[in-house]
């Protein structure tokens, strides 16, 4: 057999290869938090909130969870204070733009995030490229992606192949944790095929 | 480094006092004048809270505020960051509101806490090397030029006499000869004055734009920036015609 046996707070667990160690936490029933991860999905490592401690050959780093492999002989921990207080600070940076979103809210309520701790921000999308990836990966029909990079990056549905697609699909919409994805659709759709908006 | 800056580069122009060198590009750090005899290496430069990067330096004097400093390579890297992960598209976004509203005297205190959290957040979680080390030009100014944050924060002070919010011109009456200069060079014609009349500045009308502090003739050096005190009230009408000269004459 080549399970990789290895340690998650305390716990033996056992992994199969190509698993990472959020896969396995999962399996093994141990929580960790996620907002870009769906099992359907390539891992994606952009919001940071999965990171664990790892300590291996006595020495400890922080990496995200659900890109990381499992690795014999590891110990992962899911919590110390330096993963509390990044996981804080996330969240709290993500209230600023979603302070509704009901993951986000329970995710606060375990981390202490206070909300309004920063500046809002008048825009919905926390970036966890669900709705692009979804749709490029297991819908196969690249509607939409993102433009513009740092501080000015944002999602964007691509009218011409939204038009023709969305309409009939709309799987991606539940995957959205906040409710920015339906509102880019209406708006776009207002904006750029109308028709199809009546007609439907 | 001492001999980079000032053997090879010719040092601080007009007489001004060294006080930092960036080094690294924008995610480096500033070393302050203790540091200067450093080696530039790799190793020495990292443990000094900068880095060697692309190597470049920027030699900064004394009218140079650094709390503005790490506000504009943070403002830089708010573009250069690609936006995939939050601890550098978010964080830097946030720290780069903070440090501005600093610049600006609207820092509240906690607000270096606020940027030290972000900063680790950023160093540790980010995905890549630039949000690893977005976060320098902040804890580099932070470790060597604190003071300078607490001034802006506590006392609405900037140090270098350069954030325009903060500042204000002031023409020294004791200094003032009254040869117009500076009133005929003000763009917003805020300085009021004429011949042997000591010349004020309307602080409502100022735009900071410092044109009074740079024309006024060096001999006289009557404008002054000043900062963190309130600006001295003009001089009585009465008191404004100069004398001085007449007086000798007699
Ligand atoms: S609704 Fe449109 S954008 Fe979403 S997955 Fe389907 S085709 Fe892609
Ligand atoms: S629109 Fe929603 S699903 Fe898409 S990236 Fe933004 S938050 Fe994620
Ligand atoms: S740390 Fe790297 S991956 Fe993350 S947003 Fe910044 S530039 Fe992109
Ligand atoms: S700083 Fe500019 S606007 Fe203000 S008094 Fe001087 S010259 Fe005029
Ligand atoms: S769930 Fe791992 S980085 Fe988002």
């Amino acid at each position: 057999m080549n399970d990789i046996e290895f340690e998650i707070d305390g716990k033996k667990v056992t992994a199969s290869k190509g698993m990472t160690v959020l896969e396995t936490a999962q399996k093994e029933g141990i929580y960790i938090p996620t907002l870009c991860h769906h099992e359907k999905l390539e891992p994606f490592g952009a919001c940071r909130v999965c990171i664990v401690e790892v300590e291996s050959r006595g020495a400890t780093k922080l990496v995200v969870s659900c890109v990381y492999p499992a690795e014999k002989n590891i110990i992962v921990r899911t919590r110390s204070p330096k993963v509390d207080r990044i996981r804080k600070t996330i969240i709290e940076l993500l209230m600023a733009h979603a302070p509704d979103a009901p993951q986000l809210l329970e995710m606060a309520a375990v981390y202490g995030a206070v909300p309004n701790r920063y500046e809002k921000d008048p825009s919905f999308c926390i970036h966890c490229g669900l709705c692009v990836r979804y749709c490029a990966e297991v819908a196969k029909k690249h509607a939409l992606g993102f433009v513009d990079r740092g501080v000015h990056k944002e999602i964007s549905f691509i009218p011409e192949i939204a038009a023709k697609e969305c309409h009939a699909c709309k799987e991606c919409f539940p995957l959205c944790p906040t409710s920015y994805l339906q509102a880019v659709f209406v708006l776009t759709e207002a904006l750029s095929f109308p028709d199809s908006a009546v007609k439907k | 480094m001492r001999d980079i800056i000032f053997t090879i580069g010719g040092g601080i122009p007009n007489g001004k006092k060294f006080k930092a060198v960036q080094t690294g590009g924008p995610s480096g750090g500033c070393i302050p004048e203790d540091k200067l005899d450093l080696p530039v290496g790799f190793d020495e430069l990292t443990r000094a809270g900068s880095m060697m990067g692309s190597g470049g330096m920027i030699a900064m004097d004394e009218d140079t505020c650094m709390v503005d400093v790490a506000r504009y390579f943070i403002s830089f890297l708010t573009d250069e960051s690609c936006g995939k992960c939050v601890p550098c598209r978010e964080g830097l976004r946030q720290m780069h509101r903070i440090l501005t509203n600093i610049t600006k005297g609207q820092g509240k205190q906690g607000d270096i806490e606020l940027l030290e959290e972000l900063a680790e957040t950023a160093v540790e979680a980010s995905l890549c090397a630039l949000g690893k080390s977005a976060p320098n030009p902040f804890l580099s100014t932070l470790k060597y030029f604190r003071e300078e944050y607490e001034a802006h924060i506590t006392e609405k002070r900037c140090p270098a006499l350069s954030c325009k919010e903060l500042i204000s011109f002031y023409i020294d009456p004791e200094k003032c000869k009254a040869c117009g200069t500076c009133r005929k060079a003000c763009p917003a014609s805020a300085i009021n004055g004429d011949k042997k009349i000591i010349h004020i500045i309307d602080q409502d009308k100022c735009t900071k734009c410092g044109t009074c502090f740079e024309v006024c003739p060096t001999k006289f050096g009557a404008v002054t920036k000043l900062s963190g005190v309130p600006v001295p009230a003009p001089i009585p009408e009465d008191q404004r015609t100069i004398k001085k000269k007449s007086k000798e004459n007699e």
